[in-house]
């Protein structure tokens, strides 16, 4: 059935702004989503390790490149991220923190901690190598 | 036959109503979640504490029992944890039923598909030797 309505629906995502639980409740979902195709580089890496030093060259030469480090950087973040809204959701389903404020209070500690996360593991990174 | 009874005519004939397992898919969802935490902090500081990404060093990291082993459970977890998600989210906005279903079906194919060339890349990577 076609929409007529020429009225904005709600919410109207051009003019309200979603509220920070909304948004990380879309990007919980987003990293979930991107984390899945991401996982298929590991896979990648796995087989290519499997097959032989030659097709393990390749994978190597592609994470070294400045876009495979972008990747890497954001696969990261988006992997804590994913990490840090889950384990709130965990809290939640065991029926904690479920108040608006404090839903707030989460949501600014969970950035901080996979933010801190991210940067710890880079700094290993960047150190050990 | 109970005449107080909730469920209606139809539903008693169609056997439908509880089968005790409609928790199953959320329950599931959460313990590989739970399991993931460990997993997931485990493989990423293994990578970053790495002195280089080469062959040499990935693979002889990975041939340690321990690794292989959280190596193995991280594919399982991570896919099956992928699989129960992602099929939420075609659920909630794929609204066609046969492209709905006709998308779970792919996503749990290609899941099961690419556990499956991870977890015999890895036990080719312990058994095979020094390649």
């Amino acid at each position: 059935m076609a929409w007529t309505d020429k009225r904005p629906m709600s919410p109207h995502l051009q003019i309200y702004k979603l509220p920070m639980t909304a948004m990380l409740s879309v990007m919980h979902r987003g990293t979930g989503v991107v984390l899945s195709a991401g996982s298929l580089f590991l896979i990648w890496a796995l087989a290519a390790a499997a097959t032989g030093p030659e097709s393990f060259a390749l994978v190597q030469t592609v994470m070294s490149s400045w876009f495979g480090y972008l990747v890497l950087f954001g696969f990261t973040g988006a992997l804590y991220f994913h990490l840090c809204t889950g384990v709130r959701h965990l809290i939640w389903d065991l029926g904690k923190g479920l108040q608006l404020q404090s839903t707030k209070k989460s949501g600014v500690v969970l950035v901080v901690i996979a933010l801190t996360l991210t940067a710890l593991t880079w700094l290993i990174a960047f150190t050990a190598g | 036959m109970n005449s107080n009874s909730l469920r209606s005519p139809l539903g008693k004939v169609k056997g439908l109503g509880s089968a005790k397992s409609g928790t199953e898919h959320f329950m599931v969802q959460r313990l590989t979640a739970l399991a993931l935490i460990p997993l997931t902090v485990w493989f990423c500081f293994s990578l970053a504490a790495m002195p280089q990404m080469d062959f040499e060093t990935f693979t002889a990291w990975l041939r340690s029992p321990i690794s292989a082993s959280l190596m193995i459970l991280t594919i399982i977890m991570t896919f099956y944890h992928a699989y129960l998600g992602l099929q939420v989210v075609i659920e909630d906005y794929v609204s066609d039923h046969a492209v709905r279903l006709a998308a779970i079906i792919a996503i749990q194919f290609i899941c099961i598909l690419v556990s499956v060339i991870g977890l015999v890349s890895v036990v080719k990577i312990i058994v095979g030797g020094p390649a």
